[in-house]
């Protein structure tokens, strides 16, 4: 690439210094969370330094700066996806409290018996069961969009999945047991060519591809900040504005109302009204310095970048004897699943971490996935711009001594 | 010997190594020592399930002597499993039932038991001691109906 330092950009993310049973640690498990730049470290001490105090009810000034920050990092996360108003972009603890509190606001609101809800065969539990549950409650029916082989899923059934019956289409933009990326621009406009929303699962895709909401046109999008280099605990809804002001909102507290009184309570507008309680404004803010972050090092370039480390690491990774890889799909972000001939992954696992080499192992919350293509789990490298090309062999080398030890 | 005794000639063995390699290397060598499960034990009666792993545990009374057999697909926790096996089988309930096990945290393989690790392992170890608590009641009522 040359266009971006690596080792500059490593040296903003004080984990990597790090020692794991005394081997430099080679973080291989970005997508179950990324590390934290500096600058995002520094930002949420400075908050709780200088800052911190609760937004959107004191009429003193750290109050009003602290709202300030809340608001302006609604704005920043709206310009990063795109969305025409800040008052569509709704902050949440992370992508799975956004599911459900659409997938309640649905079983609430508009799902019958008999009515349908569409899944891909590639979804996190996280977008499985949220939908269960309100299908569960409402007498609505899941139905599920096959993959093949590759772990790509099969665009042709579609057409006959989509019923009159179908209320909601709720996929992830890309998996993270495969690292499959869904034509998801295909899948709205084929669901709303017959007038069905579609909810995104961008956890996995949000850090890797620039994604543009209004373009897109979806009605829903959700994601979590840990996974794109903010912390834990905060995460993003997106909701197009009439969707927002339809559903009626998920929990009930301070702050989502107009005005109380015992027989009725007006809630607030959009997106106050899915925000009960006391936000997570520090993680807000957090969350609008790691976008930043981002965007000052180029998203696109980064994601070139993690291309290349996955298509190296895909060669290499593939010249190990016995070693198949597991989700062949044409286009993939940057995660790349495997198991090896004859050694369970539990044990590879074991032993690259004593190598100093953090990876996954096991079903990655995607059980119907592993059932599909008939394996009961995968070992999980998922790359990050942060890595190198060096850390990609260790982990070859790493793999062929495990062949001997377990050969 | 007891099980007090047997635990500290593994935690022995085991002090030679401080690289982890040659204690994977020691574990994939007991996994190798440990009889195989037969076949018609693979099934889930026998299975304990866990997300990590795959683990069977078998027990068997023979006069008065708790025995376990037990295997794992993945064989760092066989090798774990056949020194289980190697400081509890075929003692008395009683004394398996009472005897606290430590070596697996002084070896440092505590990272294995651990509850969030679901390996199976865990599991398999309270099953062990209730299996040995349930023989030792049968065998208590045994004897007190025999005096009778
Ligand atoms: C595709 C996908 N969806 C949803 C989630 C859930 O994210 P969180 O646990 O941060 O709410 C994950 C996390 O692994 C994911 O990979």
């Amino acid at each position: 690439m040359g266009m971006i330092d690596i080792q500059q950009i490593r040296s903003d993310f004080p984990i990597l210094n790090r020692k794991v049973h005394g081997k430099d640690l080679v973080y291989f498990d970005n997508a179950a969370t990324t590390q934290k730049p500096q600058v995002v470290l520094d930002e949420i001490v400075r908050y709780y330094s200088e800052v911190n105090s609760n937004i959107h009810r004191g009429v003193h000034t750290l109050s009003q700066e602290s709202t300030d920050l809340f608001e302006q990092a609604r704005k920043e996360v709206q310009q990063f996806i795109h969305a025409r108003s800040t008052s569509e972009i709704v902050f949440t603890a992370g992508a799975t409290a956004g599911i459900n509190a659409i997938a309640n606001g649905f079983e609430r609101s508009i799902l019958q018996s008999g009515d349908e809800v569409l899944v891909s065969s590639l979804e996190h539990h996280a977008n499985i069961v949220p939908w269960q549950m309100a299908c569960e409650k409402t007498g609505a029916k899941l139905r599920v969009i096959p993959m093949n082989e590759n772990g790509e899923l099969l665009l042709d059934e579609l057409d006959t999945l989509l019923t009159d019956r179908t209320r909601i289409v709720a996929i992830t933009h890309a998996s993270n047991s495969l690292g499959t990326i869904n034509p998801i621009a295909t899948f709205i406009e084929k669901a709303h060519a017959k007038g069905i929303p579609v909810l995104i699962d961008a956890a996995q895709s949000i850090q890797h591809i620039p994604i543009d909401v209004s373009k897109l046109n979806c009605d829903f999008l959700v994601f979590s900040g840990h996974k794109i280099y903010a912390p834990t605990g905060i995460g993003v809804l997106y909701g197009k504005q009439e969707w927002l002001e339809k559903l009626p909102p998920y929990q009930g507290g301070g702050d989502m109302i107009k005005s109380v009184s015992f027989e009725k309570t007006v809630y607030n507008p959009p997106p106050f009204k899915f925000e009960a309680g006391t936000m997570n404004y520090v993680g807000a803010h957090a969350l609008a310095t790691a976008l930043q972050y981002l965007k000052q090092h180029g998203i696109e370039q980064l994601a070139t970048y993690e291309q290349e480390l996955l298509h190296y690491a895909t060669a290499k990774l593939s010249a190990i004897e016995g070693l198949r890889i597991i989700g062949s799909a044409d286009q993939k972000v940057s995660v790349l699943s495997f198991v090896m001939e004859n050694i369970h992954q539990y044990d590879v696992g074991m032993v690259l971490d004593k190598l100093g080499i953090a990876v996954r192992t096991g079903t990655h919350c995607n059980e119907p996935v592993m059932r599909r293509l008939g394996i009961d789990g995968t070992v999980r490298a998922s790359f990050s711009f942060y890595n190198t090309h060096e850390e990609i062999d260790r982990l070859a080398a790493g793999l062929e001594r495990i062949k001997l030890m377990f050969g | 010997m007891t099980i007090q005794e047997k635990q500290k000639q593994i935690i022995g063995e085991f002090a030679e190594f401080d690289d982890w390699m040659d204690k994977y290397d020691l574990l994939i060598e007991l996994s190798k020592d440990l009889s195989p499960l037969e076949a018609k034990f693979k099934t889930d009666e026998f299975l304990i399930k866990a997300c990590q792993s795959r683990v069977w545990l078998v027990p068997e009374l023979i006069d008065g002597k708790l025995y376990f057999r037990a295997d794992s697909d993945a064989i760092i926790v066989k090798g774990i499993i056949a020194l289980l096996v190697d400081v509890l089988s075929g003692r008395e309930p009683a004394e398996i039932a009472q005897n606290e096990l430590f070596f697996i945290d002084q070896i440092g393989l505590s990272e294995n038991l651990s509850p969030t690790r679901s390996n199976g392992l865990l599991a398999m170890v309270k099953q062990m001691k209730l299996y040995a608590l349930a023989f030792q009641a049968q065998l208590e009522k045994q004897q007190s109906n025999g005096n009778e």
